[in-house]
């Protein structure tokens, strides 16, 4: 690769690269990111290859290894351009009629298109899919169209133009003020004015700066900084050495989580490219600014997402908080002022370069500009990252691009922000979705995870189970957030067990607030979230379980009871073989019963019955056996 | 230069660098502390030294040992509210300490009327006497330019271990006893050698 030495060298680079892609034909992006892998896509890609060569076509034919376009449970995915038509869930066996029908013959291979669960509609391009329709991806679009390997790729889409305007037709100031006037708040969780927080690490006393990507996404269900990382790594890898210009840092480090692998990899790649074309290191396109980016794999925990935690596991040393009264911006890594965003926050740069604080501004609502990504999980039909702008409501989130809720059960809350965000009821799915309406109702943008519950969960077992996910992860430093969670796991465990008692509520709430008021950093600050939230908003549930012993979702185990319904039960003998522990008693012609003491709860007769004729209890009394002998009242149907 | 600050309606003029805590010493205002010595880093693990503070019409509560001393800060070092805080922060920490309370401790329980069985009868663990304050670490980390003593694992997981490789420098300078706050480190002198944290708390079990 040739150095490239001054704007207009990048410039005629793009438009060399530009004309060769016109005369370009037919490409296939194959998606190779984590998510599809993990279907199986690196086998469709070998069998699309196999298939090209043996139709001569590999001259004519393009396969490109793309990054991930957020709809992963309906992977392995791909797209053929220069039609945009999409396929999903493809199979090896699909590529001999994927080549011969669409890319010689230019037809759809219609059974491999979206087809629409709820209308039955079948979708040709991604932006007639229901769940990209209501999305705005200027992060994410970008993954299909480049191989995250290929520099070349990310240039010829306009990368690295930002990065000449910034170095030739910007100060530091007007970089900073251009962020600031966008309005860009840190994706990271906590929403903090990105310009802000440059300007007060520029401003810092001290000669040795740093710029930090945080890529420590832990929470459960999100991946939406691992799929920008593997899948875009130039614009996450761009926007650091603006901000690094601006700031006046001259080294940067990119923390990635040990569970990247890919991640690590690809922005690995993406600095010894960007090192080759001198877009990173001396001399930074001609214009005398030196910027150098090293890579550091963190060892695998939560707890490290946090600043002061990651910026100490980045000296080598135990990755747990420090008190922050001052500002890692002034004193982070080394006592050096050290100016850390996550990995989305960094993306957003170069666009903000490009296209003008202006048209940021115009995404979003006013107190929260751009697009946030979540990732929407949970019991909702279409799980999956979303892109979208700032201040969409819940319900649009949920109902219009997710779909709606699975098997047509009850919407009853959705967690934003992983586990220390708070739940949100019914009541508020006309909620705008921006930083500061989620801090009001009592949970937080987060990170971006978005977790829907249905009238099957019960919302005390719920915050149960993200209290006990901290508890594992808590580094332990500091008193109320080590024993907090400890006692708040052991009490919330003991309800859930129908073993909580009145008091518990009171001692809940008092842990909660020392937490909140005391811990050292944002882990415990924030951990009782869930707790409160599903207190404040699900009172009633808590109630049931404290006073009636009861789970009105029958969800805890311990509260509930299989009970095969006589009149229902045909004797199948279905749900007497799946038994692991020979609870259920019965044979042909004979109405099946459980016997409680050996029963384990293990819901597989509940699973394995067709006929709806095991029920689950729950704080009411189980009806006596049926006489032996009893014989099935015969229904038809069923089977 | 001198800062002037506020605490608990006490004017105090207090240096760049110094914390809360330092500033209010001087005004012989005593803040409890756990996990704070003079001398040592400060650590912020305890929380027990948590005030409130008001800065530009805003209230919130921090360490007063870490806190840096700033100008024009309001501090109120006692209130229901911190009370309230340090009371279940004592009654959190008697979790790891167990029935056998002394020395400061004691007082802060008596103090801050804490019921220091009420969480230990929920959890039911084997209390280690030991509240992870951190001193002794930090102490060895001093004293011997090396640790002899060190964490391991994370959370409600998390203890002092002597890490093997290291036991053999060991000076037995005795400072690790001499900092803990808990009397959990016993020592019996330098024969036999120190430390005899003992083999529970050690992690050799």
């Amino acid at each position: 690769m040739k150095r490239i030495d001054s704007p207009e060298d990048l410039e005629k680079l793009r438009r060399k690269l530009r004309s060769k892609k016109k005369t370009d034909k037919t490409t296939i992006s194959v998606c190779v990111s984590t998510g599809c892998v993990a279907l199986g896509s690196i086998k469709v890609l070998e069998a699309i290859k196999a298939e090209l060569e043996r139709q001569g076509l590999v001259e004519t034919v393009n396969v490109k290894e793309t990054g991930c376009l957020g709809f992963c449970e309906q992977g392995p995915r791909l797209s053929i351009h220069p039609k945009e038509i999409c396929y999903f869930k493809v199979k090896p066996e699909d590529a001999q009629e994927i080549v011969s029908k669409t890319v010689i013959k230019g037809e759809v291979v219609e059974r491999l298109l979206y087809k629409d669960p709820a209308t039955g509609k079948v979708a040709r391009r991604l932006d007639e899919i229901p769940f990209y329709r209501h999305q705005v991806r200027p992060l994410l679009a970008n993954n299909e169209r480049i191989d995250p390997k290929s520099i070349n790729d990310y240039i010829a889409l306009g990368g690295y133009e930002a990065l000449a305007k910034a170095l030739f037709k910007m100060t530091p100031e007007d970089v900073i003020e251009e962020i600031k006037r966008a309005n860009l708040r840190g994706r990271g969780g906590g929403g903090f004015p990105t310009g802000i927080k440059w300007e007060t690490t520029r401003k810092a006393p001290g000669h040795l700066k740093y710029v930090i990507v945080n890529c420590d996404e832990g929470d459960p269900g999100a991946f939406m900084d691992r799929s920008l990382m593997e899948g875009n790594p130039h614009s996450v890898l761009e926007g650091l050495i603006i901000g690094g210009y601006a700031i006046g840092a001259g080294e940067g480090f990119v923390y990635v989580r040990e569970e990247y692998p890919l991640a690590a990899e690809n922005i690995t790649n993406a600095i010894r490219q960007a090192e080759e074309y001198g877009l990173l290191g001396e001399n930074i396109l001609g214009s005398g600014f030196n910027f150098k980016v090293r890579v550091h794999r963190g060892a695998g925990a939560f707890v490290s997402g946090e600043s002061s935690a990651l910026m100490n596991a980045i000296e080598g040393c135990i990755g747990e908080p420090r008190p922050k009264y001052v500002h890692t911006a002034v004193k982070g890594v080394w006592g050096r002022p050290s100016c850390l965003n996550n990995v989305k926050t960094w993306a957003n740069i170069p666009l903000i370069i490009l296209n003008g604080a202006e048209w940021f501004r115009k995404i979003g609502t006013e107190g929260s500009s751009g697009t946030a990504i979540f990732s929407l999980v949970g019991k909702v039909n279409n799980t999956g990252l979303v892109e979208v702008p700032m201040g969409i409501t819940l319900r649009d989130l949920i109902y219009k691009i997710g779909g709606g809720i699975k098997d047509g059960k009850k919407f009853k809350a959705v967690q934003t922000g992983g586990p220390s965000g708070g739940f949100i009821p019914e009541q508020y799915l006309n909620l705008p979705v921006d930083f500061d309406e989620l801090n009001r109702v009592g949970s937080m943008m987060g990170s971006g995870g978005m977790v829907v519950m249905d009238e099957d969960t019960c919302m005390v077992d719920a915050a149960r189970f993200f209290i006990d996910f901290l508890l594992e992860e808590s580094c332990g430093k500091c008193i109320p957030c080590r024993e907090g969670l400890r006692v708040l796991s052991r009490i919330l465990n003991d309800i859930c067990e129908g073993k909580g008692v009145e008091e518990d509520v009171m001692i809940v709430e008092e842990i909660a607030e020392t937490m909140r008021d005391a811990s050292l950093c944002a882990l415990g600050t924030t951990a009782a979230n869930p707790v409160l939230t599903s207190l404040k908003y699900f009172r009633d549930e808590w109630d049931q379980h404290l006073k009636a012993k009861r789970c009105p979702a029958k969800a805890c185990k311990a509260l509930v009871n299989y009970y095969i319904e006589p009149e229902k039960c045909q004797a199948c003998q279905l749900c007497r073989r799946e038994c692991p522990t020979g609870a259920i008693l019965g044979g042909v012609e004979q109405v099946h019963w459980i016997e409680q003491d050996k029963c384990v709860k293990c819901g597989s007769c509940y699973e394995a019955c067709r006929f709806n004729a095991i029920v689950k209890l729950s704080g009411e009394p189980i009806p006596p056996p049926p006489p032996e002998g009893t014989k099935p009242v015969r229904r038809r149907g069923g089977r | 230069m001198g800062l002037k600050l506020k605490i608990d309606d006490k004017e105090v003029e207090s240096m760049e660098g110094e914390t809360i805590l330092d500033a209010a010493k001087k005004l012989g205002i005593e803040i409890p502390t756990l996990c704070h010595h003079e001398g040592l880093e400060p650590y912020g693990a305890c929380r027990i030294c948590s005030v409130e503070i008001e800065k530009n019409g805003r209230k919130r509560i921090v360490a007063a040992c870490c806190y840096p001393a700033e100008d024009g800060l309001n501090v109120k070092t006692r209130s229901p509210r911190i009370d309230r805080i340090r009371r279940i922060i004592i009654e959190l920490a008697a979790i790891n300490v167990g029935g056998d309370l002394s020395g400061k401790f004691l007082e802060l329980a008596a103090e801050y009327k804490a019921d220091t069985s009420r969480f230990l009868q929920k959890v039911k663990v084997e209390p280690s006497k030991c509240i992870l304050c951190g001193l002794c670490v930090r102490r060895c980390v001093e004293a011997c330019w090396d640790s002899v003593i060190g964490f391991v694992g994370r959370g409600v997981n998390r203890r002092i271990v002597v890490y093997p490789e290291n036991a053999s420098i060991c000076s037995t300078c005795d400072h690790c006893h001499g900092i803990c706050p808990t009397g959990r480190i016993t020592s019996i002198g330098p024969d036999p050698p120190f430390p005899s944290i003992d083999d529970v708390l050690a992690g050799r079990e």
